[in-house]
């Protein structure tokens, strides 16, 4: 029997918690994930790079390469940094892997235990603020360099209108309009975004686009992985509109890249 | 120093279940049939907000008679447990069978140690990926813990709704088919009309990959009703 059986079961009645999160049993029981390191070097671990995200006609595309480097060295070729965070939101990352990776998995555990206990969606600001929230408890390993960038996409359900935040280090939360851009790549392909992004572009412009930027940031940061055809590896792109979040194809993104590599000098 | 009176173990037990089953008779019935399409949840619930019947994992449903605050508190107890493993494991190890066991101690810990047990009756349901896979475990007030086979009814007129909808029971059965079959046998033995928003519908659709359970809004189950 491990510590974990231990911490689980048996069912707890009436358990009080800090705020009734997710967050805070696993807290009570120790189960947190920690990545206290003291005052050791910090090691070199694998960090994720490029993802951005742009407003379009209907909703918001969330769009992530898939190259993870440790140092100058590819670590992996086919990682996953966009994730649907429930069924109303998207969620993406840049920065340590390991940490990024788990942070999204607590994030969607966190989301789904509210809509349970509470039998309704925590409203777009309130999963905002909560990823904000998880973003400042990781300031002190921020400071030992081990950094975890989200970006936040989701349907506001109240209001009707998509929306798109992004944060900073200390867990600073903004609104933004019409895209947002982090990790290595992140400047690069905000300029393209700069550029390319206008008002009311449709499903397949935005596609276009978004895929564009990466492979700008591609073409300048070393870190950033561009589409590899030949492996069949293409960014992971996630649509959030008022139906909710589905997950671009292969078939489509390999179409559209193709395109986009065709018509770009 | 005055003795406590004796009172003999069986005369206990039978006092404490007496008391728990009136608790529970007194609550309005839920049915829980297994179907080929999935597993469907239905209870006579007036208020659109206080659950009776509820999600607590993926393949996995929650429902309970009785005292609402202590079904309540059971109920966030099991999403906390399932959501724990499942976070600590995966998604795949969070079992029916492990939640029903995890309930079954619980309440035969409170009904034996508490000052008041709980008047409660509780189903877990959970969906099977296959036909005839799916497990519907009852769980009683004093813990024991019973699958009850692709039909389980709990609360006021138990017995007598249970007759009505096995008698008329197959597993292919439409989900308004069952629907109906499920209404109707609650409204007969409460000899009463109930109307299509006093119902609560929840679903485990055996065909969803993640997370299986929906609850039918009042429209639908109106819809659903008129249809069949």
């Amino acid at each position: 029997m491990t510590a974990n059986d231990h911490a689980i079961g048996p069912l707890r009645l009436g358990e009080h918690v800090a705020d009734g999160s997710f967050l805070s049993i696993l807290d009570k029981r120790g189960l947190t994930p920690t990545w206290d390191i003291g005052s050791a070097r910090t090691p070199q671990v694998p960090e994720a790079t490029t993802v951005l995200a742009l407003t379009w006609a209907d909703g918001i595309l969330m769009a992530g390469d898939r190259r993870a480097t440790a140092g100058n060295v590819i670590a992996h070729r086919r990682m996953r940094k966009v994730y649907a965070a429930d069924d109303l939101s998207a969620v993406a990352i840049s920065g340590t892997a390991g940490m990024a990776v788990e942070l999204i998995r607590l994030f969607q555990t966190e989301l789904e235990h509210y809509e349970k206990i509470e039998g309704t969606h925590l409203s777009l600001e309130g999963k905002a603020n909560y990823l904000a929230r998880m973003v400042r408890g990781n300031l002190t390993l921020a400071f030992q360099g081990l950094v975890v960038i989200p970006l936040f996409c989701g349907y506001d359900a109240t209001e009707q209108v998509g929306k798109l935040f992004s944060f900073d280090v200390v867990g600073g939360r903004y609104d933004e309009l019409n895209y947002a851009t982090t990790g290595s790549g992140g400047m690069e392909a905000k300029s393209f975004l700069k550029a390319a992004w206008k008002p009311d572009l449709t499903h397949e412009e935005a596609l276009a686009v978004a895929i564009e930027a990466l492979v700008a940031a591609a073409e300048e940061d070393a870190a950033t992985g561009g589409p590899d055809i030949k492996r069949g590896i293409y960014p992971t792109v996630i649509s959030v509109t008022s139906d909710g979040v589905t997950e671009i194809d292969d078939e489509t993104l390999a179409a559209t890249t193709a395109q986009v590599l065709e018509t770009r000098v | 120093m005055t003795a406590p009176f004796y009172v003999p173990p069986e005369q206990l037990v039978k006092d404490r279940a007496e008391f728990a089953r009136k608790g529970v008779e007194r609550g309005r019935p839920i049915a829980v049939m297994a179907l080929d399409v999935g597993v469907l949840l239905v209870g006579e619930n007036p208020s659109p907000s206080l659950r009776k019947i509820g999600e607590i994992y993926d393949r996995l449903a929650f429902a309970g008679v009785g005292r609402f605050n202590e079904f309540e508190t059971l109920r966030v107890a099991g999403i906390r447990y399932a959501d724990l493993k499942g976070y600590s494991y995966a998604r795949a190890d969070v079992t029916g069978k492990g939640l029903a066991n995890a309930y079954s101690q619980t309440l035969g810990q409170i009904f034996t140690h508490e000052v008041k047990p709980y008047e409660v009756d509780i189903v877990v349901a959970e969906v099977g990926r296959t036909v005839g896979s799916d497990s519907l475990f009852r769980i009683r007030f004093d813990g024991t813990l019973r699958d009850s086979g692709p039909v389980a009814v709990m609360g006021a007129g138990e017995v007598q709704i249970a007759e009505i909808i096995t008698a008329a029971y197959e597993s292919d059965l439409s989900l308004n088919a069952a629907l109906t079959l499920a209404t109707e046998a609650i409204s007969t033995v409460m000899e009463r009309t109930i109307e299509p928003a006093e119902w609560e519908v929840g679903f485990l659709k055996r065909a969803e990959t993640r997370r299986t359970f929906t609850r039918m809004t009042s429209d639908e189950v109106a819809d659903a009703l008129e249809s069949t």
